[in-house]
């Protein structure tokens, strides 16, 4: 009865509990190593549909789909949901159905297993890889750092009070911040984190990862709808979940039902932003696991109403924490020395102070899954990037045998890992703005791959300037926007009839890159027949 | 195994779908409505639910009508599915 009472240490047993399956699981799923470089790095090729589908999901869910959902819910409203979970389900599996199952389909034919090997290969050049290669892991990184540094805050909010005296948390004033006072601090949940995912992916490779992020997945998703359920009891003071769900409906405020704050320009042109996913490099690996072609159609067909079920309800639970039903105590939780109410620790918040002990660590439990299922297959990837077209590119593949090869992918992992928890150290002010700058950066690179797979007239030299197009745009606008000191809400503001529209960077930066890309290469001398047969049936 | 001609037919109509889908997303007409659908959801979060399941019903589709590769032209017989062996 103690330790459920005292404030912290059940959350604390939860996370190490779950940390501890985590681990068990990546040691077991080592166990059916075959050990061979194509066996660490997609599995041989063997994933059946159900765990591509999780696998997939997992990946491209990150911590925001929790506590970012909620949180900007908070803020925008309902609205939320079209402009970043909606379209993520036409998008994504858009990108699944039009570049994942043709990439998949060329990839099994010429042995690929990064995006660079593939773009090398189609347009015959070795330079658009080391252009693509910083690129990739330049915007990669934040993305990294996001999960890592949000893992410690977890940890650190969850469990709070569990030692005030070992681990004080002192505010500007002098006094404790009680949000945080006594819990775990976030350079050692950081730590752990990182450790823990290391060690799966370092032993699993990505068979571990893919059943680790399955596991995840399902933990994040039955955690989400239980969280949402007790909060929904609790906030509605009803008889009943129906009464409840009634009572709190009723209590939103207009601004937060109806999207008469938001921009309709925006709302649209964002739209854009999840075609980053036809360029992620991790994702493009998971791809290259799948067993068959038809391995694609459980992910394309579930991934949208999957993201239905963990956004809905935290998109609901964030506009009732705007509601009249929300208690007036305690306060809800500010930035430290603002008195901005922090809207990304609102389901923390809600969690904690409407939900018992074991909830609170259930769902630290969930969030961590979120943030570490796209860990692991990011630091794989980096691994496997750095491994095969740098390392083994450069010193020839008949020189570094298979086994050199796993060697260099897992030591490369420690090295990620090992920088990436650094700089989650330092922690970087605007770090958590970058992440849609990221996501910008990827979709403005998505008419390469696009044109690379159903365009014969792409050229070496149009590919490559349409990525230089991509980042000099990116880079403009993300000078221009750190200037400002608006990186988190920068957009383009376009004068039209008598009005002005707000519309997202990231439609600048495509377009650039689409019109340089198509200008150049029709001007330019295309791949030779021979190649261009490999590539077009 | 569905014909050249079928498989564009049906290409067609999922574009058609994914473009109505994305004129759907765009749902001015609600974007003001506080009404609440079975008395608890914002009716704009209730329709973009709807969008999603939508986009799930045409992959669905078009994995019946549009799938762009045979498994007996690609599978490799070698390859021995996770879930199959656990």
């Amino acid at each position: 009865m103690d330790i459920i009472d005292h404030k912290g240490l059940p959350q604390l047993i939860i996370i190490l509990l779950y940390l501890g399956a985590l681990l068990a699981l990546g040691l077991f799923s080592s166990r059916l190593f075959k050990g061979t470089k194509e066996d660490y790095q997609v599995a041989s090729h063997s994933i059946g549909p159900f765990l591509l589908l999780m696998s997939m999901f997992g990946t491209t869910m990150t911590a925001f789909a929790l506590v970012g959902s909620s949180g900007e819910a908070f803020k925008e409203g309902v609205g939320v949901y079209g402009m970043l979970a909606s379209s993520s389900g036409i998008i994504h599996s858009l990108c699944f159905f039009v570049i994942g199952v043709k990439v998949w389909k060329l990839a099994r034919r010429n042995h690929y297993t990064t995006q660079i090997e593939f773009f090398r290969d189609r347009l015959q050049s070795d330079f658009i890889g080391l252009l693509l290669f910083p690129i990739l892991v330049g915007l990669v990184i934040p993305y990294l750092l996001i999960g890592v540094i949000s893992s410690g805050v977890v940890v650190q909010s969850l469990t709070a009070g569990l030692s005030p005296d070992l681990f004080p948390v002192i505010g500007p004033d002098g006094n404790p911040i009680r949000a945080l006072n006594g819990g775990v601090p976030t350079w050692l949940g950081s730590l752990v984190i990182c450790v823990v995912v290391l060690v799966y992916v370092f032993f699993g490779g990505m068979r571990g990862t893919t059943w680790a992020n399955t596991m995840q997945t399902i933990v994040f998703m039955i955690l989400g709808i239980v969280t949402f359920y007790v909060i929904a009891s609790k906030l509605g003071g009803q008889d009943g979940l129906m009464a409840n769900l009634k009572a709190l409906g009723e209590s939103i405020p207009e601004n937060k039902s109806t999207r008469i704050e938001m921009s309709k320009m925006k709302f649209f042109t964002y739209l854009l932003i999840p075609l980053s996913v036809g360029m992620f490099p991790h994702l493009f690996q998971h791809w290259m696991t799948a067993k068959s072609a038809n391995t694609f159609k459980v992910p394309l067909i579930c991934h949208p109403i999957f993201i239905m079920i963990v956004w809905v309800p935290c998109v609901l639970v964030g506009v009732w924490a705007t509601g009249s039903l929300m208690p007036s105590k305690p306060p809800l939780p500010l930035i430290p020395g603002t008195n901005v109410v922090n809207a990304n620790a609102i389901l923390p918040f809600l969690v904690n102070t409407q939900t018992g002990n074991i909830l609170s660590g259930l769902l630290a439990a969930g969030i961590l899954a979120a943030i570490m299922s796209s860990l692991d297959s990011q630091f794989l990837c980096l691994g496997t990037i750095f491994t095969n077209d740098v390392l083994t590119h450069y010193k020839g593949k008949e020189n570094v045998t298979d086994a050199q090869q796993v060697l260099y992918t897992r030591l490369f992992i420690i090295a990620i890992v090992a920088i990436t928890y650094g700089l989650g150290l330092l922690k970087p002010p605007s770090v958590f703005a970058l992440g849609v700058w990221c996501f910008s950066g990827f979709s403005a690179l998505f008419p390469i791959v696009f044109a690379a797979l159903y365009w014969r007239g792409l050229t070496a030299a149009g590919a490559i300037s349409g990525v230089f197009a991509a980042i000099t745009s990116w880079s403009v606008m993300f000078y221009q926007a750190v200037q400002q000191g608006t990186l988190r809400t920068f957009v383009l503001e376009l004068p039209f009839g008598g009005e002005t529209y707000e519309v997202m960077p990231v439609v600048a930066m495509l377009l650039s890159s689409l019109v340089t890309m198509i200008i150049v290469s029709l001007f330019t001398p295309k791949p030779s027949e021979a190649v261009l047969a490999r590539f077009f049936d | 195994m569905r014909s050249l001609s079928q498989k564009s037919t049906g290409m067609w109509i999922i574009a058609a779908l994914v473009v109505l889908l994305l004129i759907l997303h765009q749902d001015n007409w609600f974007w003001t409505d506080d009404t609440l659908v079975f008395g608890f959801m914002p009716i704009g979060l209730f329709w973009h639910a709807c969008i999603s399941i939508g986009a799930s019903l045409t992959w669905a589709l078009a994995t019946v009508i549009a799938w762009p590769l045979d498994d007996a032209v690609t599978a490799e017989p070698e390859t021995k599915s996770e879930e199959a062996a656990s």
